[in-house]
Formats: structure tokens, sequence, C-alpha cells
């Protein structure tokens, strides 16, 4: 298994990028640690801003390094990022369509037992209803990868929110990336998996679990939740009997409400929304969390099994 | 410098006809903020519609958005379009000259509005040219009641943390906000006191609305090295016009047919 998470593959492709490309700066507020970004800071100081526990500062800093050529990495905490500072993030980045993209740290649950304080239960939502922004959750370091590598290429802004922990290997070295395009990892007749993040790897055990059990089953990896692959989920919810959506995220606005409104207006087909409950969370570290509420490889199997059941 | 004063005054004839026209914007905090805009556009900042594209242009904030009405009449003046067009269809449906700074208008460097905002882009603008070694200044200007956001303490404390002596922030401390006196709504005075706290350089400008007292900030300003600058100017909310000048009313009032009439003449007189 890795032991690259996704935020130390955001450090590695943007000090790549950085040797060559003198615009690109990273600013963090007291988070260079948590995001991994120390060995960026410490490599580039020139392009590296601290700006304290002090997060509306850090975007509205950042638009305004934005605004005069820099490409600009904002790193904090996802729980922080989006909601303290969301109204520099309103008008400063997407209003302003400033070239900074957001990189949301240790996002959805990620700090676990740290409770409620600490959790992004709220930030697709809330980033995707912003008139330009862009979200983003990739799964594997892969895929991180080459979502920096193609943001770096646009001036556009963006959120893009990685966990804390490892998340096991989807792709590898080669992988196929197009930006906005969903990763099919099957497809299937019987049901549907729709993930993001770090929830991936968990919908590729549940996939091959059910394969075992003889339901043809497809997953797709919607690692781009706005602009979401509208053909993607479409296509995949005709072939379908169910379509069910596993997300780290409140129910409310996230992945499930996304593709629910999509297949709506297009087919038949059930969809079926797992997510975080609309109250106080349990205690407990990642893993325990997920298979809490059904959001691993076991919920999302019963879950299909269920939905097959009742026909 | 009388050249100066004059220029404040014609263009607050055209923010008087901007808002009689319009019957919208904030004609108290465009008339109190006016001189130091007229000050800074035509005297210090080298800013034109020639060089709007210029990497080292000087860049200007009106973090106190809603004057934007006063900053359409400088644009305006200066060529960056027509003027009588943004008087004509301010706040219109449909035009690019809306209530608040918006960057469809030329001219204007970011969208802003949304109060306690200006002054971290301004630090990110004057941190992005120390990082390109340039040596273009950047100007903030904000109200006095917007120093009751939280964010501009966040922005002051990294400001002198980078040493950053190319931003200037100016407070138009007219002293009076919707509500009412900004010592009763919210007290956010002592403001020189509390720039000199997070290790600014402070520059108190008795008669905001002077002309000479506001040149003579702005030249010692760029003198300053290894602190921002925050000049502080105490100036007189609706000033030039007599029945406007420090009523609370007049934050976004309306004029009608006669106060229009004695309005502009009283500003003419001034310029005769």
């Amino acid at each position: 298994m890795s032991h690259i998470t996704n935020r130390q593959a955001i450090c590695d492709t943007l000090m790549e990028a950085a040797n060559h490309d003198r615009s690109i700066v990273v600013t963090c507020s007291d988070s260079r640690g948590s995001a991994s970004l120390a060995p960026f800071a410490q490599a580039y100081p020139e392009q590296f801003i601290e700006l304290g526990i002090a997060e509306q500062n850090l975007v509205s800093v950042s638009a305004g390094l934005a605004s005069c050529g820099k490409k600009v990495f904002a790193a904090s905490p996802a729980s922080f990022l989006s909601t303290r500072s969301y109204e520099q993030v309103k008008v400063d980045v997407a209003y302003s369509g400033t070239n900074v993209t957001l990189i949301g740290i240790s996002g959805g649950i990620s700090y676990g037992a740290l409770g409620m304080t600490h959790h992004s239960l709220q930030d697709i939502a809330a980033m995707a209803c912003l008139p330009d922004m862009r979200v983003y959750l990739p799964s594997d370091r892969f895929q991180t990868a080459c979502l920096i590598q193609e943001l770096l290429k646009d001036e556009k802004p963006a959120y893009v929110r990685v966990s804390r922990s490892v998340t096991e290997d989807v792709y590898g070295e080669a992988m196929d990336f197009t930006l906005n395009r969903a990763g099919v990892l099957a497809e299937g007749k019987d049901a549907v998996i729709i993930t993001c993040g770090e929830l991936v790897p968990y919908g590729v055990k549940a996939q091959k679990e059910l394969k075992k059990q003889g339901y043809e089953v497809g997953l797709l990896d919607m690692y781009c939740l706005k602009p979401i692959d509208e053909d993607a989920v479409r296509q995949a919810a005709r072939q379908a009997d169910v379509v069910i959506t596993v997300e780290e995220h409140s129910l409310f606005g996230g992945l499930g409400s996304m593709v629910a409104q999509i297949v709506a207006a297009d087919s038949q087909t059930k969809v079926i929304n797992i997510a975080l409950p609309d109250g106080h969370l349990i205690s407990g570290n990642n893993h325990e969390i997920f298979h809490h509420y059904g959001l691993d490889d076991e919920g999302m199997v019963a879950a299909i099994k269920k939905a097959r059941s009742e026909g | 410098m009388e050249r100066l004063k004059e220029k404040a005054y014609e263009l607050r004839r055209d923010i008087i006809e901007e808002i009689y026209h319009s019957k919208a914007g904030h004609v108290g905090g465009d008339l109190s903020v006016i001189d130091i805009l007229t000050v800074l556009y035509y005297q210090v900042m080298n800013i034109n519609p020639e060089n709007i594209k210029d990497e080292n242009r000087d860049r200007f904030l009106l973090s106190k958005g809603h004057c934007v009405d006063a900053l359409y009449m400088v644009l305006g003046d200066k060529g960056f379009f027509d003027k009588q067009e943004a008087i004509d269809t301010f706040c219109a449906f449909g035009s690019p000259y809306i209530g608040h700074p918006n960057t469809d208008v030329p001219g204007i460097e970011i969208n802003s509005g949304s109060l306690g905002h200006g002054l971290s882009l301004g630090v990110g603008m004057a941190l992005a040219a120390k990082m390109d070694e340039k040596t273009y200044r950047t100007y903030v200007v904000l109200g006095d009641g917007e120093m009751a956001e939280g964010s501009n303490y966040e922005a002051m404390m990294s400001a002198a943390h980078y040493k950053l002596d190319n931003l200037c922030a100016t407070i138009d401390l007219n002293g009076l906000q919707i509500s009412g006196p900004t010592k009763d709504v919210m007290c956010t005075s002592d403001l020189g006191a509390k720039f000199r706290a997070f290790g600014w350089n402070v520059i108190d400008v008795e008669d905001g609305n002077d002309c000479v007292e506001l040149l003579s900030a702005y030249k010692q300003a760029a003198l300053v090295k290894g602190q921002p600058t925050a000049v502080i100017a105490h100036t007189v909310k609706g000033k030039g016009v007599s029945f406007m000048e420090n009523q609370k009313g007049w934050h976004h009032g309306v004029l009608k047919e006669e106060q229009y009439q004695m309005a502009m003449k009283e500003l003419k007189e001034v310029l005769q």
C-alpha cells in the first residue's frame, strides 16, 4: 500500500512546477505542516507566504497576489477555509475570478475524534453554489497529481478537498486523466456506485465483492463535483437499475443531490444517497466513522443488496 | 494646488448629477472621500487609461466600495470611459456602472464592496510587488465604520509583519455611518493608536478634505521605509453641500429637485 497522501502529492507536484515557474505561490494559515507543504516552504521560501491563523486574510491576500499575476495555492484545513473565509472566497476568488486554487486539507471527517468543529461536511455544497467556482475531490495520489498539473495550466478559481490520511491507490503512474471527466472504473447493469475522494477505494472493494456475489456493478469516480460530468452520470444511470451515491459530506447539496438532479431529468432510475447524517457525528477515526454510517465497502455492498432485493 | 481643489469641486457637481439622475448611490460618503480620490488620482498615483495593463502601474482599491459613485466620476473624468454615460446609467438595468466597484468598468482593479476585504487584497498586491521587485505602490481607501470589520486587523497584522512600505491605507474618517455616529454605533477610535499598535506608520490629516494636507501626507508616506502607512483623514460627510454636512440621513439620501438646485448652486459658488 502507498504511504503517500494526497496532500503530499500536491506538494510534490507544486515543487516540480515551481522549479521552472516563479509565478507559483503557496499561502498557508499556520498550516504548512498539516498541509505537507513544509518542503515547499523550505525549498522555495520566496514563493511561500505565511499568513498565520487568519483564514479570511489568507484568502483575500491570495486573491490580491493572483491579481498581480501569481498562480496561488492557498492551503488551510477545509473546515475553516470553507466556512471562516467563505465570504472572501465568494467575493475575492469566485466573483473576481482570481487565479487561486483553494486547497482544503483534512477534509470531511479527517480529523475524526477532534469533533464537529474540525469537520467539513458542507464544503462541497458551499463551494459548488458559488458562481464560477470549480470543486474537486481527487481520490488517490496519482489523480491528485494529474489534477494539480491541469489546474496549473489555467487561471480560474478552484477548490480542491483532500483528506488527511493515506488513500489506497486506485490508479497508476500512467493513468488516463481528462479534466472534468469522471473516472469510469467499472460498468454494470445491476447498480452503479458514484463516489469521490477517499471513498473511491472503498467503492473499488465493494464493486469487487459484489462481482464475486454475482452482481454487475458499475463504479464512477466523480472527482469533479463541479463541473460534474453529467454525461457519465446519465450514461451510467441509463445502464443500471439503481444508482448509489456515497459521499463524505452532508446529505444536502453534495454529490448525491447533484447526481439525483441529473438523473431525475433524464431517466426513471432510482437514486439512493448515502452521506453523513444531519446531526452530531460519532467520535472515532475515519475508518470507524465511515463504517458506522455505511460509507465503507461493507455499507455500499449492503445498500446495493438491499436496493436490489426491494426491486 | 487651487486647481486640485477646483477639480474636487467639479467632481462634486458630477456626483450630485449622478445621484440626482439615478436616485441611487451614497452621496454623503462620496462627498467626504472625493478630495482623497482627487489627490490620489490627479497627483499621487501613476494610473491612467494608457497604462491600465502596465505591471508597474500603482494599484488602487476602494474598500468602502459603496462610494463607487465618486470613483466613477474620477475615472470618467480621467478618460477611462465616457463620464456622461456613467451619470446616465448609474445603477440602471444592464449597466456596468453598478453600486459597487466591478471589473467590467475600465479602471477598476478588482471587485470590492463587501466591507473589510480591500486591505487584505492590498496586502496581496503589495506582497506581489515585493516578490517581483517592482516599484508600484498600493493605495487602499477604507471607511471608519468599516474598521469594525475584524478582517481589517488580520490585514494590518500581516502588512506590518511583511514590512510593506509600498502599501498605504487611507481612512476616510467622517465619523458617521448608516445608523448614526460611528462612536455610538461601534466605536472604532482611536484608529491611529490601533494602526500604531499593529506596527504601522500613521499620519494624521486634520482636514481630510484639504488637498494640500492630503498631498503632503502621501508624499511623507512614500518616504517611509520598513512600515506600511495609514493616513487618517478626518473628513466631513457630505462636505461641500451645507445641508448634507454631518447629517447621517445623507448616507444614501436621494435629492429632490430643490435640493439638487441648491447643491449645484453652492458647489458652483465655490468654483467661482
